[in-house]
């Protein structure tokens, strides 16, 4: 369907709005407690029955993304109609049915480089929710150097096996398939890695959860022990796999930033100001008593307004196909300076409020914050550090030259 | 609020960028500053009256579209590259602004089309101490028959030295302060008791002290209304803040690409200065600090266009945010051209200088980022 006029992306939206009113459930419309997110899965729990009926229906019209293609269960909408939708689902205030790393990251990839036949087992139950994936990048000797990264995969005549270790693998313990980095080639660097998929119930894989500064954490430590996979879950060529996973690292850049780890503090959500007022105090103007603290706080608010109009910028330019190149790194360093920033505020607001680990004694909301600012540090590590971004912008998007 | 440009902005600023770059680059403000001219520029002025830059925010007709302040925001960004001394944020800006916010029908039709044409230029007389304190007026608007006499001093007034007219902030009640009591005036810079001391600037702009010493005007000379001034001053001030923030955009972006360039040509130990990581992660951050200060300032143009209530929050957003890229780029400008950039005869010394009369006009970064807390209840 291809809608050229005005007239008729009205009338979608009309349809569009009809079809929300009938099938987004009244709870799919309220304010998510965390606890009813929805990552998907064969093991998935809803806590929330709806959230069950409202990702079913989407997945159906294939709405979870709705500019994949039909073909492979997609919405097939052009950009114009997707946008629609995405306004009538704000004018709802409808939850996103289905938080997926197949959706944001891999199911990009997939249909730019994988072939049909993988395009039609795997996108449609992405779209759906069915299948939960995990990403195999990371190794203890490959972090920032992630094409130094060493585990093995041999092509045994029938099918490939596998052996080696990941690391930061993001809910690992609760993924279903993995999209994975491996070694085809030990002779070269980046011409030696392949992109592969496989069941995380294959025999000779193992999860086990990573314990952070913050507590506990999604990341998990993943073992490969003699892993059997079929040929045909390569994807792209043999040795060809670091096109993709650059690829990938963009769409993974793109989400992280987007939401700026949730750092510009949506509403609701307690900021440093709030809580300085409340255990610093305020003048008889209602103006924070500590100065130094509010221009520090004023300079990080700016900042993080500056950056949401900084997203809204380079999104309008996008679809105006005026994009700056790499935005991706740009964002993503800003995200994690902007981040760490409010959680350092926060603490310094919260006083020894903040200073609780578990227990009595201390505000509930308080305690979460002081877990939050230590998960914060990590916001400059994942996901390409602050280091890595500077360089890909220092040499992408400036063209300043190698050291010879 | 949009942050792409209409295809009439976007010539415009394809104009302003080709005007500056091939007949105001920053030698010719070199060679303004070794005749001892001060900034005043006859010749551009005619030029500039002629390319129609003077009525970019005023309608042909009343009720017309011009280009707004989006379209007047791209020709100070592009002047802001070769740091051209020009009197557009005064007249075509701030008195254009002020005239339309709070002039009589009178007045409008009398200065408007001057303005528009480039045959009046005008000052904003307010400052009266080192620090920019809109509500510090002191001096005195005496009523005086049919008309009000004038007594004060203000300092440093851009443009004071060659404009035609002074729009002049005075006390006709209460003290200084107050943000109630101001009033502003049309006067014109020869009248009797009007005293002009121009300056020689750092940034070779120039600019003058103004004394006022019985300078009497008619009750035809009040712009807005008596006492009620700051309801027009504070979105003119508004309007000339993110004005100037786009001038500064444009003057770090220029030092920035100097910069760039410089890291790409000079060698030491045999290597190109920009492939030393320390040099390159200093120019990637001030990239993104560009980056998110051209955000403000497009966000703040176009709010101020579709007259919308946050105009405040993004005018203090957008000139706090230039004014920190202004410093951070022109200082690294200088750092990063090691021994040259401390020459004369280079180039980022302009822009260093320039760049603190920019953040000294209108509101520091700390004023605004004060101001900014306030209009956020903290």
């Amino acid at each position: 369907m291809a809608y050229d006029n005005a007239e008729q992306l009205e009338e979608f939206r009309l349809e569009t709005r009809k079809w929300l009113e009938e099938n987004c459930p009244p709870s799919m419309r309220t304010p998510m407690p965390d606890d009813e997110l929805v990552w998907g899965g064969r093991s998935a729990v809803f806590k929330n029955a709806e959230s069950k009926v409202w990702l079913d229906r989407m997945g159906e019209k294939g709405w979870t993304s709705p500019e994949w293609p039909k073909e492979y269960g997609g919405g097939g909408l052009s950009r114009a109609e997707a946008r629609v939708l995405e306004q009538e689902l704000r004018r709802i205030k409808a939850r996103p049915p289905l938080f997926s790393f197949g959706l944001w990251m891999f199911g990009p990839a997939l249909l730019e480089f994988g072939n049909h036949e993988q395009k039609l087992r795997f996108i449609p139950d992405i779209l759906k929710g069915k299948t939960r994936w995990c990403q195999g990048y990371s190794e203890p000797g490959a972090g920032s150097d992630l094409a130094g990264l060493q585990t093995r995969c041999e092509d045994k005549g029938d099918h490939y096996l596998i052996n080696g270790q990941k690391v930061w693998t993001s809910y690992a313990d609760k993924a279903d398939w993995i999209f994975c980095l491996v070694r085809t080639d030990t002779s070269t660097k980046h011409e030696g890695i392949s992109f592969i998929l496989f069941d995380m119930k294959s025999p000779g894989v193992e999860a086990r959860p990573i314990q952070l500064i913050s507590g506990e954490s999604p990341f998990c430590e993943t073992f490969f022990t003699d892993v059997k996979v079929p040929k045909e879950q390569l994807v792209g060529k043999v040795n060809g796999g670091w096109e993709i996973a650059k690829r990938l690292l963009q769409f993974e850049r793109s989400s992280i930033s987007a939401g700026g780890f949730g750092g510009t503090g949506g509403s609701g959500i307690l900021g440093p100001e709030d809580y300085a007022k409340q255990h610093i105090g305020t003048d008889e103007s209602g103006r924070l008593t500590d100065g130094d603290l509010r221009g520090r706080i004023t300079d990080h608010k700016m900042y993080a307004k500056a950056f949401s109009l900084t997203v809204q910028r380079q999104t309008e330019q996008a679809k105006a196909g005026q994009a700056v190149g790499h935005t991706a790194s740009i964002l993503k360093y800003a995200a994690a300076k902007m981040n760490q920033d409010r959680h350092e505020l926060l603490i310094e607001a919260l006083g020894t409020e903040g200073l609780g680990w578990e227990g009595e004694g201390f505000d509930k909301g308080a305690k979460k914050v002081t877990r939050q600012w230590l998960r914060s540090k990590g916001n400059s590590i994942e996901g390409g550090t602050s280091e890595i971004n500077l360089n890909v912008i220092a040499k992408r998007v400036l063209g300043l030259k190698e050291h010879q | 609020m949009s942050f792409i440009l209409t295809e009439d902005q976007d010539m415009l600023r394809e104009t302003a960028l080709s005007f500056v770059a091939g007949e105001l680059p920053v030698s010719h403000l070199r060679a303004l500053r070794d005749k001892g001219a001060n900034g005043n520029d006859a010749a551009t002025r005619k030029k500039l009256a002629e390319l129609g830059f003077f009525g970019v925010i005023i309608p042909d007709e009343p009720g017309a579209d011009t280009f707004g302040l989006v379209g007047l925001g791209q020709i100070l960004e592009a002047q802001g590259r070769t740091l051209a001394a020009t009197p557009l944020l005064q007249t075509a800006l701030i008195a254009a602004s002020a005239l339309q916010l709070g002039g009589t029908p009178a007045q409008k039709a009398e200065w408007l089309p001057k303005i528009a044409a480039g045959e009046a230029t005008f000052a904003l007389a307010l400052d009266e101490s080192a620090h920019f304190s809109p509500y510090s007026v002191a001096t005195e608007a005496e009523r005086n028959g049919q008309g009000f006499t004038l007594n004060g001093l203000k300092k440093y007034v851009p443009d004071a030295h060659y404009a035609d007219m002074l729009v002049v902030a005075a006390r006709t009640f209460g003290e200084a302060g107050d943000r109630h009591g101001i009033s502003l005036f049309l006067v014109p810079r020869g009248a009797k008791g009007v005293g002009i001391q121009t300056l020689n600037t750092v940034d070779s702009h120039g600019a003058a002290h103004v004394s006022l010493d019985d300078v009497h005007v008619p009750a035809s000379a009040l712009l807005g209304p008596a006492d009620e001034g700051a309801d027009i001053l504070d979105p003119v001030l508004d309007r000339a803040a993110i004005g100037l923030a786009a001038e500064m955009l444009g003057s770090a972006q220029a030092a920035f690409d100097m910069t760039l360039e410089y890291l790409n040509n000079r060698k030491q130990f045999g290597q190109l200065i920009g492939s030393f990581q320390s040099l390159q992660h200093r120019a990637a951050k001030m990239f993104v600090e560009l980056e998110m200060t051209r955000s403000c300032v497009a966000a703040a143009l176009s709010a101020a266009d579709a007259g919308k209530s946050d105009v405040a929050e993004l005018a203090s957003l957008a000139k706090a945010k230039a004014g920190e890229l202004a410093h951070l780029v022109s200082n690294e400008c200088v750092q990063m051209h090691g021994g040259i950039g401390m020459t004369d005869a280079a180039e980022p010394g302009f822009f260093m200088k320039r760049a603190r009369v920019q953040e000294a006009l209108y509101g520091s970064a700390s004023w605004h980022r004060d101001r900014y807390a306030k209009l956020n209840g903290y």
